[in-house]
Formats: structure tokens, C-alpha cells, sequence
């Protein structure tokens, strides 16, 4: 790299920056698709991206306005996050919000989209105590949290055990990420667990989760009756296959739904049969909003990475898809309050907290069947909160939903909330808002 | 030939100690403070404070800490992302149990805490060396991640084990917290950092730094000539820990805002300020400045270039940036083994020689 083509590129790069454009919705994606979390970053991110680039191709953008994505990689790491969120929340005409798809993030960013005023869409992950809408005015993490998963882990664990009243004496462990992330479900796990008198078993695992020598040897010991896992990234595959190095019955083991994708169960092979993981949507390509991706966004040469195409379908693929479609239907619910074509980040703000995707809505988008119906209101930025379980089926190499939806138990829950956004409010000075 | 000290006479002791004997250098220094502390203020933007300046200036402030322990005294340590850890949690604990504290007594504090947890693990330099004490305090790493991790304590009992820095003022302006204003935060972070520099440059051309250099360069003669290794060590332990408990405090309230301790202060971030002073050269404050520059910008640089000047995917760039980075490290560490500051040394006599070398 010499001097020439230092300053040709600079030169390249201020004339991007210096012509005029459109008026396009930015949407900054802050992705990993480096690093020991980039197994489960890369099919996020493309789900994420591909479905903003559907919308371009397919209708347009957003009731016509063009979306602009602004991709930058943060490797999970929440200092390359500080710079990422800097340098992408002025670019374009700026940014709409944020899915940082990181809970350590999530929490150095909270105080900062508030101090902006740019919405964070944290969704399924991130501060639970945040969907107390009064305090958190900017952050929302439809359509569930942590605290929710893990009241519906215990309810199944207690429906297969024969109601809450068989808890009573049962060991459940916790293999949990040794960060922010990972010790979310531990608060209500301990509540539950002095309500229904289990035990609970708290086994951290530091990050990037490669060695677990330890703590599988340890739960061949104590061999609890059930397994949670909090896991992420290379965590995730490391534990299935130590879990099976030890014959740790698999229908016993249960992923939240950041453990619960194709290549965490794929390196364990035929002994992972059986693993049990939450999911909040489905699984598969057979919807037709997948065969418009492949149409437009792949066959169409859009997509950001095209080597992806035969993956697409997959759980954590449809993930980021869903978080986009709702982000999607939050900016367009904003444009069509404030009658704009041009919203700010408050105007989303707006759209998020006026969500409401019903299942009627899911169909016209491409997704029957695919999630329950949110909705969100000025209290409540978590929506319905409800789980179902799935299971890996070894042979067909198919994850498959095997249960209903599970309501969460709001009476565990709602008092944590409460007190923990209540100590945030304290904190940081906020006085809670009126809710009508 | 502007750069030459001919016709400048000292007719003092004073004049000829002066920390830049040479009249050139001592404007440029001048120059360069006066500009960091009154021009830049004016043109800091968000994007400029929170991911250029400064994680430059306080990974800077960690690097002299490592480089007085490493550098002068000659004792290798691995424990630098705990002793960060000590730093901020002991401010995080002193803000929140004390709000009335001003912040700077807190900083102060939390270095004064750091450098007792320092020196408790410096004890054992005297019996290990080298090596051995790498392990060991690479053990001191270990145990207090691990610490701040169990004990609920020290993160004030949050359902997550995250601590976050509550909104703190000084002179009216606010430093810490995401309302605080870029120029605050710079201007701030650059007077510790500032006047912890120039006090680590006059102790290192004292008294004390030089018993340092002596037990660095050969323990059993500098314990022949007098000097008292135990004392010695101890305090280039408590001395060193000191900065880095500052830095500590200032990467958590002023930068980060809010941190977990497997993370933030993880064993990479003891490689990381160890290799900036290897790049930025043993023994040098000038060095601990250019090795933080060179590992915290040059990785921004070269993204930045790639991504918004060459169009390259943010995944791809973030590869190539790696390869890039160890690349350059090679590069400097083959031109220059005693790193950039004695390259700059070197550009420096070479200067006062040109435009006839010899």
C-alpha cells in the first residue's frame, strides 16, 4: 500500500461521503462475521441483510423509500461496538436503529441511544428489565427476554416431569457464557428455584467457551435431572459434544434459543438426536418469503454473501430475518403515524412502540404460520413473551418445533422486571414515565 | 541544519537538566500540548473522542504504567487487564458508595487501591524472576477476573454482573455518562494523562528511576552499589499498578461507560499494552505513547481505509486488518528491535547531522 493509492482511496471516500443522495433509510448492521462467534454471527447477519435488500429489490424499500444498509463488523467484541455504533450513527441520513445482536454491547449502549435518541432493538437478548417501557423509553426487545426462556425451560422441564409439584428435589444445572449475557436467567432461575424447591447448579464457562473439560466432568458427577444451557458461538458446539461424551440424556439438555441452531448440534453428529432448544419462530425455507429471497436476492446477485444460498432456512438465518421484518414494520408503522417519508430515529421510536404484526400480517408477508402475533405498547417493550421448545432430529439433520407456545410465568417475572428497571432509573437519574 | 543545538549554551545545572535540553524540542513538545489541550477541544466529535483519542490516551496512560515496571525496573508482567480491572471496579465501588466524592479524588483513589493490590502481587518478584514471574503474575490476572466475577459484591449486587459508571461533574461539566459532552471526556482523560507523563518522566530520570535501570540491568551490582532490591521492586510495583489503576478507572467511567470483567479486562488486554510497549520501545514514555497509537489507531486506519476508501466487504477487511497488523508488527520489530521511539531517536540524529552526514 503506498502513498498513491493511500490518497486515491481517501479521495474515492470523500467523494462518496460528498455528493448528495436520496433520502434513504439507514440501518446500520452491526455483525460478526470474524472471530469464535462468527459460526452463529454470519447466518444472523445474512438473514438480517438479505430481508432490507428483499424489500429494495422486491417493493422498493419501505412504502418506497429505499432502505441503505451500513455493515460494520464488531467481532462480538463491545469495544470494536463503541466504534462501530460512533461511526455508523451519523452515516447516511442517519441511523434509524440498532440490532447490536450482543447483550454486553446491548448494556454500553443502552445509556447512549437514550442520551441520542436513537432506538435499540434488542430482540430476544439484551437488559430483560428493559421491557418495562416507562423506563426504557428507547429500548425494546419484542417479542420476548431471557427471564421469560427461562420460566418456560422450567415449565417443560416440569411437564415432562409431571407438573410443577415434581420439581421438588430435582437438580437442574445451568451451563451458562461467563458474561452479561449468560448470567441473565440466573435471578429467576434462583426464584423459581426457592419456589419449587430445585436445585440449581451455576456452571460459567469463560469465554470463548472452547474448554469445558470441567464443567461436564462435573455434571457427570452431580448428574442433575436437567440441563439449561445460556451458550454462544463456539460454546454451543463444544458443549453438545461434550454433553454426549458423557451420555448426557440430550432430551434432558435444554438450549435457550442463541444454542439452538444448525451448526451448534451438526459437530456432535448422530449423538446430538434429541437436543432440545427454545425458539420463538420457525425453522426451514418453506415459506414464501424464503423463495422470494432466493429469487430476488440471490439469483438476483444482491446478496451480501452469496455463498450462503443453500443455508438459507436456517434457524438462526430465519432469525435474523424475523428481527429485520419486525424492524422493517416498526420504521413503516413510524412513517405511516408521522405521514412521512422521511423519519427521523424518534419517528421509529414511535413505530416500534406501535408495533403490532398479527399473524394475518405475518401471512401477507411471506410468513404463515412462522411466530405468534406481537404487539407492543408504551409499558410493555417485550410483547407477548411466548416460548415453544423444538428438537434436533439427527437423521433428517431438521430442527422441528415439538411443543405449543408457552406462556411465560408474568407473576415470577414482573416483580424482577420492576425492580431491576426501577434500580436503572435510580441510577441513571430518569424519572419513569406516564403509560396511558 | 534547523534542527541543531549549535549556540545553545547552558549556564546553569538547571538549564542543562531540563526534561528537552534542546531548544527544537522543547517548542515542538509545546506545540504539540498546547494544540492537544486548546485546539483540538473545538473540532472533537463523538466518533473522534469515543473511538480514536480516547482509547488512544488511555491505553497510552497503561503503557507507561507497564513500561516503568517492564521497561525501567525490568520486571515482566502479565497481570496488566487485572490491575485495569482493580482500577475500574474500585472506582465503580468508591462512585457509587460515595457520590458526593469528586471524581478526580476517585481516580486518584483507585489508583492508591491498585497499587496495594500491586504490590501485594510484587511481593513474590523477589524470589521469581524473568519468566517465572510472568506466570505469576499472569496467575494475579486470573484471580481477579475470577474475583470480580463471583463476588457480588464488588458489582453491587446487578443482575448481570455488568457495572455501569453513573453521570459524574467536574468544574460544572460532566465526564462521565453518555451525556457527557466529547470535549469533556478529551479534555479530562488528556490533563491525567498529561501530568501522569510528566511526573513518570522526571521519576524516571531520578533517583528512583535509576535504582529501577540498575536493578533492571543487573540485581546482584545494584544490590552490591546499595540499592535495596526489595524496596526497589516494590515500588516500581506500586508505582506501576498506580497508572494502571488510572487507566483502569478512566477506560470504564470515561470510555466505556459500562463494562464486565471477562471481557473488558481479559488476558488480551495484558498482551495488548505489553506488546505496545515492545513496539513502542522498553524504557521510553515517548514509546508508550507511539505503541498505543500504533495498536489502538492503526487497526481503525486501516479498516477505515479499507472499508470507506476501497469498498472492501467490513468481514474481509476485518481479515486482511489482522494479517495487516501482524504484518506491520514484524516490519517495525526487524527495522527497529528497540522499537519506534528509537526509530524516532535515530530520525532525530539524523536530522541534526543533515544536511552533512558523515
Amino acid at each position: 500500500m503506498n502513498l498513491k493509492q493511500l490518497t486515491l482511496g481517501l479521495a474515492a471516500a470523500a467523494a462518496m461521503t460528498g455528493s448528495a443522495y436520496a433520502y434513504e433509510l439507514t440501518v446500520p448492521t452491526l455483525d460478526y462475521r470474524t472471530g469464535p462467534y462468527a459460526p452463529n454471527g454470519i447466518p444472523f447477519a445474512n438473514g438480517f441483510s438479505d430481508y432490507f435488500t428483499l424489500l429494495n429489490e422486491r417493493d422498493g424499500g419501505i412504502n418506497g423509500v429505499k432502505i441503505k444498509l451500513v455493515p460494520c463488523e464488531t467481532s462480538y467484541n463491545t469495544k470494536k461496538g463503541v466504534e462501530c455504533y460512533e461511526k455508523t450513527k451519523n452515516a447516511g441520513n442517519g441511523a434509524l436503529f440498532y440490532s447490536p445482536l450482543s447483550t454486553g454491547m446491548t448494556y454500553q449502549l443502552i445509556p447512549k441511544v437514550t442520551a441520542d435518541g436513537i432506538p435499540l432493538y434488542t430482540m430476544g437478548y439484551g437488559r430483560t428489565s428493559a421491557a418495562n417501557g416507562k423506563v426504557f423509553k428507547w429500548v425494546f426487545n419484542v417479542p420476548m427476554t431471557y427471564w421469560d426462556g427461562a420460566t418456560v425451560a422450567v415449565q417443560y422441564a416440569a411437564d415432562k416431569s409431571g407438573g410443577m409439584d415434581k420439581l421438588k428435589g430435582k437438580k437442574i444445572a445451568l451451563v451458562y457464557h461467563n458474561s452479561a449475557y449468560g448470567k441473565e436467567p440466573i435471578r429467576t432461575l434462583e426464584v423459581m428455584s426457592k419456589k419449587y424447591g430445585f436445585e440449581l447448579k451455576l456452571l460459567p464457562v469463560d469465554h470463548p467457551g472452547q474448554e469445558q473439560k470441567a464443567t461436564w466432568l462435573q455434571i457427570r458427577r452431580d448428574r442433575p435431572d436437567w440441563v439449561f444451557m445460556w451458550g454462544w458461538g463456539v460454546m454451543n458446539q463444544v458443549a453438545i459434544k461434550e454433553a454426549a461424551s458423557i451420555r448426557f440424556p440430550m432430551d434432558h439438555f435444554i438450549g435457550v434459543w442463541w444454542s439452538g441452531s444448525e451448526n451448534d448440534v451438526l459437530p456432535a453428529g448422530a449423538k446430538a438426536d434429541g437436543y432440545k432448544a427454545l425458539a420463538f419462530h420457525a425453522p426451514g425455507a418453506d415459506f414464501p418469503l424464503h423463495k422470494d429471497i432466493i429469487k430476488y436476492v440471490y439469483d438476483g446477485g444482491k446478496a451480501v454473501d452469496p455463498s450462503y444460498k443453500d443455508r438459507v432456512g436456517e434457524v438462526l438465518y430465519n432469525r435474523g430475518l424475523v428481527n429485520a421484518l419486525w424492524a422493517a414494520e416498526a420504521i413503516r408503522t413510524g412513517m405511516n403515524i408521522h405521514k412521512t417519508k422521511e423519519p427521523t430515529a424518534a419517528q421509529v421510536r414511535d413505530g416500534f412502540e406501535a408495533l403490532d404484526v398479527s399473524e394475518a400480517r405475518l401471512k401477507e408477508l411471506g410468513l404463515p404460520g412462522f411466530t405468534f402475533g406481537v404487539k407492543v405498547t408504551c409499558a410493555n417493550h417485550k410483547g407477548p413473551g411466548k416460548v415453544a421448545v423444538q428438537s434436533w432430529d439427527a437423521k433428517a439433520k431438521k430442527w422441528s418445533i415439538v411443543t405449543d407456545f408457552y406462556q411465560p410465568m408474568d407473576d415470577i417475572t414482573g416483580p424482577l422486571v420492576e425492580e431491576d428497571s426501577a434500580k436503572f432509573a435510580k441510577e441513571n437519574n430518569i424519572t419513569p414515565r406516564e403509560c396511558k | 541544519m534547523f534542527y541543531r543545538e549549535a549556540g545553545q549554551f547552558k549556564t546553569s545545572y538547571r538549564a542543562d537538566q531540563a526534561l528537552f535540553p534542546i531548544a527544537q524540542d522543547r517548542y515542538f513538545v509545546i506545540a504539540v500540548v498546547l494544540a492537544a489541550f486548546v485546539v483540538v477541544p473545538f473540532v472533537i466529535t463523538d466518533y473522534w473522542a469515543n473511538a480514536l483519542l480516547l482509547p488512544f490516551l488511555i491505553y497510552a496512560l497503561a503503557a507507561i504504567g507497564l513500561n516503568i515496571l517492564t521497561g525501567y525496573c525490568g520486571q515482566l508482567s502479565l497481570g496488566t487487564g487485572g490491575f485495569l480491572a482493580v482500577g475500574a471496579y474500585a472506582s465503580y465501588k468508591l462512585m457509587t458508595a460515595f457520590p458526593e466524592l469528586n471524581i478526580i479524588i476517585v481516580f486518584l483513589l483507585s489508583g492508591l487501591i491498585t497499587a496495594m493490590v500491586g504490590v501485594l502481587f510484587g511481593i513474590p518478584s523477589l524470589r521469581i524472576k524473568g519468566f517465572y514471574l510472568a506466570v505469576a503474575t499472569l496467575a494475579s490476572q486470573f484471580f481477579i477476573v475470577w474475583l470480580f466475577n463471583k463476588v457480588p459484591w464488588f458489582f453491587n449486587y446487578s443482575a448481570t454482573g455488568q457495572i455501569t459508571v453513573p453521570p459524574r461533574e467536574v468544574l460544572g461539566f460532566l465526564v462521565t455518562g453518555p451525556n457527557a459532552s466529547p470535549a469533556a471526556t478529551y479534555l479530562f482523560t488528556l490533563g491525567f494523562v498529561a501530568v501522569f507523563a510528566l511526573m513518570a518522566k522526571n521519576l524516571a530520570r531520578g533517583n528512583v528511576g535509576r535504582s529501577w535501570m540498575a536493578i533492571r540491568d543487573m540485581d546482584i551490582a545494584a544490590e552490591i552499589i546499595g540499592i535495596r532490591p526489595l524496596k526497589t521492586k516494590l515500588i516500581a510495583f506500586a508505582v506501576s499498578s498506580f497508572y494502571i489503576g488510572v487507566a483502569g478507572a478512566l477506560l470504564f467511567a470515561v470510555w466505556l461507560g459500562s463494562a464486565e470483567p471477562t471481557e473488558a479486562f481479559g488476558i488480551d488486554q495484558s498482551f495488548l499494552i505489553l506488546f505496545m510497549i515492545i513496539i513502542g520501545g522498553l524504557g521510553s514514555i515517548l514509546g508508550s505513547f507511539m505503541g498505543a497509537a500504533f495498536m489502538t489507531l492503526m487497526p481503525i486506519f486501516l479498516k477505515n481505509f479499507m472499508v470507506d476508501g476501497l469498498g472492501v466487504q467490513p468481514a474481509l477487511s476485518e481479515h486482511v486488518q489482522i494479517v495487516l497488523m501482524g504484518t506491520l508488527i514484524i516490519f517495525f520489530l526487524i527495522v527497529e528491535p528497540h522499537g519506534l521511539a528509537r526509530l524516532w531517536q535515530i530520525a532525530k540524529e539524523k536530522l541534526r547531522i543533515w544536511p552533512f552526514p558523515y
